[in-house]
């Protein structure tokens, strides 16, 4: 039932590098015209044809939601990962033809929040960047905490200092000037959101001490891009196609059934949203889990797979696709 | 094109009727000769057929006029038909931009949009309206946004909140609509909006379909049909006004049935708004007197084998009851056993 949206075709305008590790991409529409508009904290998938594998990634839109005629994005450079930073760090220039998806926004704003309290580390300040233009824009209150770990290793601080003053702050981790968490929670008047969006191990601290204070949890929000775990390949049957897919050590599960031209729904491509969601037919084996989706009893289960960022180690796995 | 607006009403003395033209482009609903409960939900994708009532975004038919006359005596009796939830505030500006940029794309004729920056100029021709605004700025329009844009744009709208992995409805325009209550369903979830549905729970149809909403991209709206029955082309079957029009019920006779009882139709769309990520629900109703859909032989003979077919919980939900029987034997003398051809439209 579901579609996998039409990409659309944009040239590389421009490719600016931050800090030593983050570089940012501007695109602009091949057929010119305007990019359809989006919210602030929503993502882009940016296609990646890399000789015979092709990646699609997933990366926060932080220009601004009033001006379409280019998308802008910014990628770290991970080196150990898939590739997928590596590629677009070391092949990609300005004047190159990709493919980008329409916007999904799985980081919107709370509208109904009185205030919204925003939590950066590092590369996770991308999502922030369009969301705060929106809050100032609707005058509603925000602050942003910004872990970074020096000056030069934090992307866009100074900027973001220079147009919100005092509603940013810079916590910087080399000066063991870290953010107080705690701290800063207990503060914050009732009706107050929390966003956060950083490594694995940051959100999760910020959640324990919500959680711990008490934060209701529709009053917590966060994004993590987190690649696709590489792992060992495998096989993998689709029953509903008669496929039998290989699974390479460097691509998801999700990019070799697409590489198939079997349909399957994504929104997130990073284990969060559910959207992918697909029913375990058969399995000899063990599931690897990698989402953050499923519940304990589904993994223990062993009914249910998330492919965007799972894997399987076995004899055979049949999918219900 | 050039629409020919009619001037009837809804009420009173239902002088509603539909051109030929508009019943050949009546979306009737039924794909086959019997009845099946499906998530029968397609990509809205535009343009369509050409002259359809899905030809574009939004359409603009004969009744334009005259259903924005009834909404403003709806709201005129109870203003509650339009509300909105203080942080919809972005949303509303989303449907009054989706709307006016579409009309005036679609329809130059009849509707004309200038913008300069946030100053924006909108004609309306067919309501003898020219409206100058600052976009963002409620206190430049004589109404809230949606409230602003709703009265000129037939159908109901409901926008509901995306939040917390559910849909919450929020905001709407609703005065067309077929037996529900905004005020009543204001604030709340997608599995609470629909609680009153037999069947469909236990088919697991709510959770699927609230899945593939929450995907709905900005670009790619999807929609569906949804139909009941309506005695006189009213369009304002709210619950609050059961009292004045649940009792038309019991006027049906063999020999009015033709003339009273209507095929009423929904186009339901469903539209991810740009940038307050909020869904938009657009429920547009479309109605036919039995004596006109007759006039179309396929419809003819598919209509009575559907109503035939129709389980009984299903008459009872959608309060056919009554009249169900009176309206199969009505038209059954129009159906002469032919097979008919599938897909809905006209042969
Ligand atoms: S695409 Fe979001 S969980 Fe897989």
């Amino acid at each position: 039932m579901a579609v996998r949206p039409q990409s659309i075709k944009v040239r590389v305008a421009e490719v600016v590098p931050v800090t030593p590790l983050v570089k940012r991409f501007r695109f602009v529409p091949l057929a010119g015209g305007l990019l359809p508009a989006f919210s602030g904290g929503a993502h882009t998938v940016v296609e990646m044809h890399d000789g015979a594998v092709v990646r699609r990634n997933p990366y926060s839109l932080m220009g601004s939601p009033d001006e379409l005629d280019s998308y802008q994005i910014s990628v770290r450079k991970v080196e150990d990962s898939r590739g997928g930073s590596v590629f677009m760090h070391e092949r990609v220039k300005a004047g190159d033809e990709m493919a980008v998806s329409p916007p999904v926004n799985l980081f919107a704003i709370a509208w109904d929040a009185r205030k919204h309290l925003l939590l950066a580390g590092g590369i996770g300040i991308t999502p922030f960047v369009s969301q705060m233009i929106q809050l100032d824009r609707s005058e509603m209150p925000f602050e942003l905490h910004y872990c970074i770990r020096n000056d030069d290793r934090g992307p866009y601080w100074r900027d973001l200092q220079q147009r919100y003053g005092r509603r940013v702050q810079v916590h910087r981790a080399e000066s063991g000037l870290g953010m107080d968490v705690e701290a800063l929670l207990v503060m914050q008047p009732l009706g107050t959101h929390l966003f956060v969006c950083g490594p694995g191990p940051m959100i999760e601290g910020v959640y324990a001490t919500a959680r711990g204070l008490g934060w209701p949890e529709e009053n917590l929000h966060s994004e993590r891009f987190q690649a696709p775990a590489t792992g060992a390949a495998f096989d993998v049957v689709l029953r509903r196609s008669s496929k039998r897919v290989h699974v390479g050590t460097h691509e998801s599960l999700l990019e070799a059934i697409e590489a198939a031209d079997v349909e399957a729904p994504y929104l997130c491509r990073g284990g969060a949203c559910g959207q992918c969601e697909t029913g375990v037919l058969a399995c000899d084996g063990r599931l690897i889990h990698n989402d953050h989706y499923l519940s304990a009893e589904e993994r223990a289960a062993g009914r249910k797979i998330m492919p965007c960022v799972s894997r399987f180690e076995g004899r055979e796995l049949v999918l219900d696709l | 094109m050039t629409i020919a607006f009619r001037d009837e009403t809804f009420r009173d003395d239902y002088t509603f009727r539909n051109s030929p033209h508009a019943i050949r482009r009546f979306p009737f609903p039924f794909h086959e000769d019997r009845y099946m409960y499906a998530v029968n939900i397609e990509p809205h994708a535009l343009p369509g057929p050409k002259g359809s009532v899905v030809e574009f975004a939004f359409d603009v038919d004969e009744h334009y006029v005259s259903e924005m006359r009834d909404r403003e005596l709806v709201l005129r009796q109870d203003p509650l038909r339009c509300q909105a939830l203080p942080h919809m505030m972005a949303a509303q500006w989303d449907l009054l931009e989706l709307i006016m940029t579409s009309f005036a794309r679609d329809y130059p004729e009849h509707f004309s949009l200038e913008r300069d920056g946030e100053r924006w100029h909108w004609v309306n021709r067919p309501l003898g309206i020219d409206q100058r605004f600052v976009f963002g700025d409620a206190l430049t329009l004589p109404y809230e946004p949606m409230e602003y844009v709703t009265r000129q744009a037939q159908g109901d709208w409901v926008i509901v909140d995306q939040r917390d992995g559910n849909l919450w409805m929020d905001a709407g325009m609703v005065t067309t609509q077929a037996d529900w209550s905004l005020d009543f369903d204001i604030g709340m979830n997608f599995f609470e909006w629909h609680g009153p549905v037999p069947l469909a729970h236990e088919l697991g149809v709510f959770e699927r379909a609230l899945k593939y909403l929450m995907q709905v991209r900005v670009g790619s709206p999807v929609r569906r049909l949804n139909w009941t029955m309506t005695i006189n082309p009213l369009l304002d079957t709210a619950p609050e006004r059961y009292p004045v029009w649940g009792p038309d019920r019991t006027t049906v006779t063999p020999d009015n049935v033709g003339h009273k009882a209507h095929l009423r139709v929904e186009l339901q769309s469903f539209w991810r708004l740009p940038r307050s990520n909020a869904l938009l629900f657009p429920i547009r109703c479309y109605l036919i007197k039995l004596e006109e859909l007759v006039t179309v032989p396929k419809w003819a003979r598919r209509l009575p084998r559907v109503l035939k077919s129709l389980p009984q919980e299903l008459v009872d939900y959608k309060g056919l009851t009554r009249y169900r029987d009176t309206a199969v034997a009505w038209l059954s003398r129009y159906d002469d056993g032919a097979p008919t051809s599938p897909g809905g439209g006209p042969d």
